[in-house]
């Protein structure tokens, strides 16, 4: 018994003390930064005089740009959601209904992509939606005909919602194809054999018995879509600062630590709520299916 | 088998486009003899004669492919030993501490990670601090692997070692670790894609010493773009592919390890 | 008119033709069975008259019409599936309900069928139970509300009480025999277990590689089969090789060679000189001692080489002259008073005149 209490603690206590200290504690840390005083020079004020202080959440409450921010962070994130659920619906449900070794093959086709760097696939975009290239003159040629004037599509909203999408579609695809992977084909044979029509088919079975998995890709796209601050940054124009680009300004720009600090706890604190809204969604359906 | 609709098999097509063209639009400009990414103007080699002449490139991509080597080798170490660990033991806080860094977005582990270096160890940021940053968000990803292919065995296969005789060591050694060994190796795999293609976190912990591949390429990008960017995200593309299609070979898991 | 018709229904996957020119008529208010092994294409006509599969060519007419334009949605019939597909995100009630509402019936009604129904499976206190916690039989059961709840023309049922244990199993047939009565609802009943089908059934058609075997009545298709096959699958029978000698009045006179001439009933039209098998079951032999049944015309010495022990019944395995093996059942109708063989004894088996039949094919 005494071996096995020692292996149990040998093999437990690497990984534990190494995730506590490097995650843990600097979270913590964060927490803590949060009520100082930013140095003079950037970073933290010494803790001794300057001492511990609201000053922070008073500011940020103090302009209402940031909560403003906020919200732009949250209606993207729910905007690229949205579309990755549009995309990744018929793509996943395409591929269940194709023969077993065709499936494994589609799913890497749309994983690869996906193995490549997410900096690579952002600057795909900046190429295609580039002033001199073909799709950019082809869409400002189309609205020409409508009397529109040219639009910039780099450096725009669209190009940052078309980023976030095209870098997280296969975060929505695959959890979304693992549940429709399971339904039993009975249950649609059953629905039509009762009376109901394709359209009700849908949206009365295969819909609802889906919902875990658009839950389970939903957290998975919207949660790193709200901290992201390289595709604003790439494919954003000057004004499209979500809050992934004014925490990356705390930090390496205007060192102010502790407000950054504070955005990155509000941050954490809004991914945290919406896992656990998924998680209790995604459960209360996992009951039933 | 049912029948599936046109317009099914016509949205899927469509999505697949909107997936690979932009990756092949990129890989043909890479020999566009061109300095726009605009025209397509005839096929040359220059843009990767001039990525093998960038000093700068070359020593980036050095320090990438260290990072990635030491990050891999020592998070399989501790993420085989946390797979074990949650699912021999049942731990409740481990598996909340290993996963939790790769669920939340990477810019809060970036900066935490930062203000922990500077302001409490007092390290300068460099090739060290990267590395324990990337250390600290693969040993998830292996911890996942490994438990999976754990959770697919027959646990009592280890209780009869023991009655055979054997020591916990003596089980793990000659039982475990062959058993889990292809996880071990794709979670290794995994890692080392992880960590060279990792931009986010190293962003915020390299500081101004160091430079990686991802970090190179966004200053390309931001600062002038020329289709060297192309040449070098071509090849970077060919690695990653190869290592996803080895570590696949290993284990099937890693492709919804990955989701 | 029958209710359903299928005239000469082919469907072939690849070259493997798994239904070939199949044509029967079902009567309104019948429980019909289509028996037969796996692979038979029983399956496929289940599937074919509710529309998730279609001839290749033949016909399928309900009432008279042609089904071929018709989508399964659109079909007055239903299925219990052999895996019930009950939707597992629905309640038991709203399981039940979703046909109603497919029919666009109203809510006030569809509350009053649905609770009628219940109460018809005796389910209604698992209203709100969700389909996985219900046991097998409760599912089941679930499965078949759900499909007779707006009271189709006819309900198809695929290998419904596949899943359920033997016991269940027997409740569950006599509940189906008690529900078809009652709703007077035609059954078509898929089915691989020929015990089964013997009790529900008013009629079977006995399938095997996409041809109907034989069509008949259950006591029918036990006594007189038509074939080989059908002998073979339906029960158990001894199956001896002969050739017919002659025709006598009302009986035929076989040679079984090594055991030479028997008397067998005149059910067939075939003439002397023809080859085939003579099939008697097992319940129809009687077995004794050396002496006994020496009235009848048919007896043959053996010795036990087997005995099986099933409690009502006990089946010996004997040996004759010709090395041939033949099965005799012993109704143990007074354990412990009838007399019983052990193996090695020598015994005599016997039958009348008037029992088993040549089969010519």
């Amino acid at each position: 018994m005494r071996s096995e209490r020692l292996t149990r603690w040998l093999v437990t206590a690497p990984p534990l003390i190494f995730m506590l200290v490097f995650f843990v504690l600097p979270t913590l840390i964060v927490v803590a930064a949060s009520f100082r005083y930013p140095g003079e020079y950037g970073g933290l004020a010494p803790l001794v005089p300057e001492g511990y202080t609201l000053e922070t959440y008073r500011f940020f409450f103090s302009d209402v740009i940031y909560i403003e921010i906020f919200l732009k962070s949250l209606w993207v994130a729910a905007l690229s959601t949205g579309l990755c659920i549009l995309l990744a619906y018929p793509l996943a449900l395409l591929i269940t209904r194709l023969p077993k070794r065709w499936r494994d093959l589609m799913i890497l086709l749309v994983v690869l992509p996906f193995a490549s760097n997410f900096l690579i696939r952002i600057y795909a975009w900046m190429i295609i939606l580039g002033p001199q290239n073909g799709f950019s003159l082809a869409v400002n040629t189309l609205l020409g005909f409508f009397g529109i004037e040219p639009v910039r599509l780099l450096f725009s909203p669209f190009a940052v919602i078309v980023g976030m999408v095209y870098v997280h579609l296969p975060f929505m695809v695959l959890p979304l194809y693992t549940n429709l992977e399971r339904h039993d084909p009975a249950w649609l044979d059953a629905a039509q054999d009762l009376g109901a029509n394709a359209w009700q088919r849908f949206w009365k079975v295969t819909w609802p018995l889906s919902l875990p998995g658009i839950y389970a890709g939903s957290a998975l796209v919207f949660i790193p879509v709200l901290g992201m601050f390289a595709i604003p940054d790439i494919l954003g124009g000057t004004g499209d600062i979500l809050v992934g680009n004014l925490i990356k300004e705390q930090f390496l720009g205007t060192r102010d630590w502790p407000f950054g600090a504070t955005l990155s706890l509000f941050l954490t604190l809004i991914v945290l709520a919406v896992a656990a809204l998924a998680m209790r969604f995604s459960r209360k359906r996992l009951r039933h299916a | 088998m049912r029948k599936t609709s046109p317009w099914l098999w016509l949205s899927a097509l469509l999505v697949c486009l909107f997936l690979y063209i932009p990756l092949a639009v990129v890989v043909v400009y890479s020999f566009n003899d061109s300095r726009l990414n605009a025209e397509w103007v005839g096929f040359t080699w220059h843009w990767y004669q001039v990525l093998l002449h960038d000093e700068e490139m070359l020593q980036a991509a050095a320090n990438s492919i260290f990072i990635a080597i030491c990050a891999s080798l020592i998070a399989t170490t501790l993420g085989t030993m946390a797979g074990i660990a949650i699912q021999r033991y049942k731990l409740r806080l481990l598996p909340v501490l290993t996963i939790t860094p790769v669920a939340m977005p990477e810019i809060l582990l970036g900066v935490s990670l930062l203000l922990f270096f500077i302001q409490v160890l007092h390290l300068t940021l460099g090739l060290l601090s990267v590395l324990i940053a990337h250390i600290t968000f693969c040993i998830g990803f292996v911890a996942i692997v490994v438990r999976a292919r754990l959770a697919g065995m027959d646990e009592s296969i280890f209780e009869a070692a023991r009655d055979l005789g054997a020591t916990p060591w003596q089980t793990f050694r000659l039982i475990t670790l062959p058993l889990i060994m292809p996880a071990v190796v794709a979670g290794a795999l995994m890692s080392f894609t992880l960590s060279i293609d990792d931009f986010v976190i190293t962003f915020f912990t390299a500081g101004v010493g160091v430079s990686t591949l991802p970090l190179q390429i966004y200053s390309m990008i931001k600062i002038a773009v020329t289709p060297e960017v192309n040449a070098v995200s071509t090849l970077l593309m060919l690695l990653t592919l190869g290592m996803i299609m080895l570590a696949t070979r290993f284990d099937k898991s890693v492709l919804r390890g990955q989701g | 008119m029958p209710l359903l018709e299928l005239r000469n229904v082919s469907r072939h996957y690849g070259r493997l033709s798994a239904v070939d020119n199949v044509s029967l008529s079902i009567e309104a208010g019948e429980f019909f069975t289509l028996l037969g092994p796996s692979g038979c294409g029983k399956t496929t006509i289940l599937r074919m008259i509710a529309g998730f599969d279609a001839p290749d060519t033949g016909q399928i007419l309900l009432d008279g019409q042609d089904l071929a334009d018709t989508p399964p949605e659109r079909r007055p019939l239903h299925t219990v599936f052999q895996s019930y597909a009950l939707f597992p995100h629905l309640s038991v009630a709203e399981n039940i309900e979703f046909p109603l509402k497919m029919a666009q019936v109203a809510a006030s009604e569809r509350a009053r069928r649905v609770r009628e129904t219940l109460e018809a499976v005796s389910l209604s206190d698992k209203a709100d139970a969700m389909p996985q916690q219900l046991s097998g039989g409760q599912q089941q059961r679930v499965a078949l509300a759900r499909a007779l709840v707006n009271q189709p023309r006819l309900l198809l049922l695929d290998e419904p009480l596949a899943a359920l244990d033997h016991k269940l199993r027997e409740q569950m047939q006599m509940e189906l025999i008690g529900l078809q009565r009652d709703l007077g609802i035609t059954f078509v009943f898929v089915t691989h277990h020929q015990p089964e089908a013997l009790a529900l059934s008013h009629r079977i058609a006995v399938m095997n590689q996409g041809h109907v075997e034989q069509l008949d009545e259950p006591s029918k298709i036990y006594a007189a089969p038509r074939n080989r096959f059908v002998a073979h699958f339906i029960g158990d029978i001894n199956l001896l090789d002969c050739t017919l000698l002659a025709r006598e009045n009302d009986q035929l006179r076989l040679a079984i060679p090594g055991l030479g001439e028997i008397l067998a009933p005149a059910h067939t039209t075939a003439q002397p000189g023809q080859t085939g098998a003579f099939a008697i079951r097992p319940e129809q032999m009687l077995i004794g001692d050396p002496a006994q049944h020496r009235d009848l015309p048919n007896r043959r010495d053996g010795v036990v080489r087997e005995l099986l022990y099933s409690g009502d019944v006990t089946t010996y395995k004997v040996e004759l002259a010709n090395g041939l093996h033949i099965q005799a059942l012993l109704a143990n109708v007074k354990p412990g008073l009838v007399q019983f063989f052990e193996v090695g004894d020598a015994v005599s088996v016997a039958w009348p005149a008037d029992a088993g039949l040549f089969l010519d094919a």
